[in-house]
């Protein structure tokens, strides 16, 4: 503000600096003292909370809770069933992640060539991913029914044998892993949809000028210009991957973990220990870990992704 | 229906029959057509499956035939009659309501501040509601499981509810979608409601929130759904069979109906069927916040 002469489209403000700023400030505080206490009591004063569990012997049935140290976490390398779900939960990621992308884009590059019907397609494909987890779960499971299910009725007309599907202990986890595929793929097109409108036309005219045929241009300009679109897809997806709960629980629900626990994930076998055993700290422990396995692959993102927080 | 970001050479797709004037259906084109009806018929298969098995009487159900033979809404009358899904149901409107209210409003304010106001600390605010995204939910349910044992929350029926809420009352995401949201909104416009005097409550209820209301209504449909859709912590929460929400009633109900897949089917379409017309009316908005979240992250 440097003209003194108040005009129509520069409104005279107070002094700046003083009394102006200390009444934002004011103001910006009153605002945000409820959300603030909120993040505080629910968020972090609780994640704190998990870090001190971990290191008590914690049961909530019992009277004695004394401190153990790193205890928690020597056994929890020691604990066979949590390598197992570990394992698994990598597992998931590894199949669900590039599964959804590569079918997500080819789904996103055949979208881009049509034009009637467009929004149609869309918005179908789009369906599974507001269909509420639990219903879908159930769904699959009569699905892929060994002896009734319209799945194997399929492979016996094509001459194919009859499958177990969740009842097999090699075939659980990828039939499990379809399901989150099926519920992720709307959103990835979404994504890869919005990714390809943001780049310019240009580029391809001059492709086209140069005389590149569809291939070239699909590797080197649409897959390269996509790259924050799929660096955002990865790691989203599998943040969401390690979380994995509600798909596993209902897809084996008299089974907990599927057979011979191929579908155990590290958030269910957080559920069983702390909510099944009671026992807080162990479970703590595994939750810290799973932190600490976010909290690298979240730092990995902003290292390849240098976010802007301005538009 | 088309919400898509326009494409400079996109022009309204010809009326069926006639050819189009700039480009032929080509091969490629047919192609991608072709792939992408396979790939909807996949996609909407379950859906089908669940909607007709729900309609078999049970001597039908594992006869395998595509249609019944005999529809029947025996199925849908038995989840109705003999289970509370319709509480459940309820239920789950309540808690996605209240907790939808909270977060419209708090994070709309929060997100007005930090995009609005200069403030010493305002960047670390930002930063540190940002970084509780990376918090995983399993960490925190176990303190907010010993915190409500604590004060026996579940006790009484506004703290049952309270308990199953509470997490969702204020979202990190929808404070990072306000924001960015406001951030567009030109200065000059509350300076001059500041000159003639109105408060700063005023100026963000009347002036700022109607500006963003395209925001407010994808933040909405997503917290809605989000918590529609819960699963985590009201299994943990809820003890009396009386605070199921839809989900955890759902599921603990299949559970127990073990082969009767009629009433299991049935009892799904009824969870699926209001969300799939909520977003047929929303789709708009649905799509739009995935595309601005996206393309901003």
């Amino acid at each position: 503000m440097t003209s003194t002469a108040p005009t129509s489209t520069t409104p005279p403000r107070p002094r700046r600096g003083g009394s102006m700023r200390r009444h934002q400030t004011r103001t910006a505080y009153t605002f945000l003292l409820v959300p603030l206490i909120f993040f505080l009591i629910v968020r972090f004063l609780p994640t704190l909370s998990a870090l001190r569990l971990s290191v008590f012997d914690w049961n909530i049935l019992k009277e004695q809770q004394p401190f153990v140290g790193i205890e928690n976490y020597e056994r929890l390398f020691a604990d066979e069933k949590f390598g197992q779900a570990l394992r698994n939960t990598a597992l998931y990621a590894v199949i669900g992640v590039p599964a959804q992308i590569a079918l997500g884009l080819v789904v996103a590059l055949m979208l881009n060539r049509i034009q009637a019907l467009r929004g149609l397609f869309r918005a179908l494909y789009f369906a599974p991913y507001v269909t509420p987890i639990v219903a879908a779960a159930w769904v699959w499971q009569w699905l892929f029914s060994p002896q009734f299910g319209p799945i194997n009725t399929f492979l016996i007309w094509l001459n194919i044998p009859p499958q177990n599907f969740l009842t097999s202990p090699t075939q659980s986890l990828a039939t499990t892993a379809a399901l989150v595929v099926w519920q992720n793929l709307g959103f990835q097109i979404v994504l890869f949809l919005a990714g390809l409108a943001a780049i310019p036309r240009s580029y391809y005219e001059a492709a086209e000028i140069d005389g590149a045929n569809g291939t070239q241009t699909f590797w080197k300009i649409t897959l390269p210009l996509l790259n924050p679109t799929i660096v955002f897809s990865v790691v989203t997806g599998t943040i969401s991957y390690l979380q994995l709960f509600t798909q596993v629980v209902n897809l084996n629900f008299t089974d907990q973990g599927g057979p011979l626990g191929s579908t155990m994930t590290v958030a269910l076998y957080i559920y069983q220990i702390a909510f099944g055993r009671y026992q807080m700290g162990y479970a703590s422990a595994i939750t810290v870990v799973l932190f600490l396995i976010i909290l690298a692959i979240t730092l990995i993102q902003l290292r390849f992704l240098t976010r802007k927080y301005d538009l | 229906m088309t919400t898509h970001p326009a494409r400079p050479d996109e022009r309204p797709a010809a009326t069926a029959g006639q050819p189009q004037p700039r480009r032929r259906v080509n091969t490629p084109t047919l192609l991608a057509y072709v792939v992408l009806s396979v790939g909807i018929v996949v996609t909407l298969f379950p859906f089908m499956w669940m909607l007709l098995t729900s309609l078999k009487g049970f001597q039908e159900l594992f006869n395998l035939s595509f249609l019944p033979a005999a529809p029947t809404l025996d199925n849908y009358r038995q989840v109705l009659v003999e289970t509370e899904f319709i509480r459940w149901f309820g239920n789950s409107l309540l808690v996605a309501g209240v907790t939808t209210a909270s977060v419209l409003f708090f994070d709309s304010m929060v997100g007005y501040t930090l995009a609005k106001f200069d403030f010493p600390g305002k960047n670390i605010i930002f930063i540190l509601i940002l970084s509780t995204l990376m918090i995983p939910t399993e960490m925190l349910v176990i303190p907010w499981f010993v915190g409500v044992s604590d004060l026996q929350l579940t006790q009484s029926t506004p703290g049952a509810y309270f308990a199953i809420m509470f997490p969702g009352l204020i979202s990190a995401f929808g404070v990072f979608l306000m924001r960015q949201f406001f951030e567009t909104l030109p200065d000059d416009l509350l300076e001059a409601a500041r000159i003639d005097g109105m408060s700063e409550f005023g100026i963000f209820w009347r002036i700022a929130l109607p500006l963003v209301r395209p925001a407010l209504a994808s933040l909405a449909i997503f917290t809605f759904l989000g918590n529609w859709n819960a699963f985590l912590w009201p299994l943990i929460v809820i003890q009396k069979p009386e605070f199921r929400t839809l989900p955890v009633g759902t599921a603990l109900f299949n559970g127990e109906a073990g082969t009767q897949w009629g009433l299991i089917m049935a009892a799904s379409s009824l969870a699926v069927i209001p969300v799939l017309i909520v977003f047929a009316i929303f789709q708009k908005q649905i799509i739009e916040g995935i595309v601005l979240t996206g393309m901003k992250g």
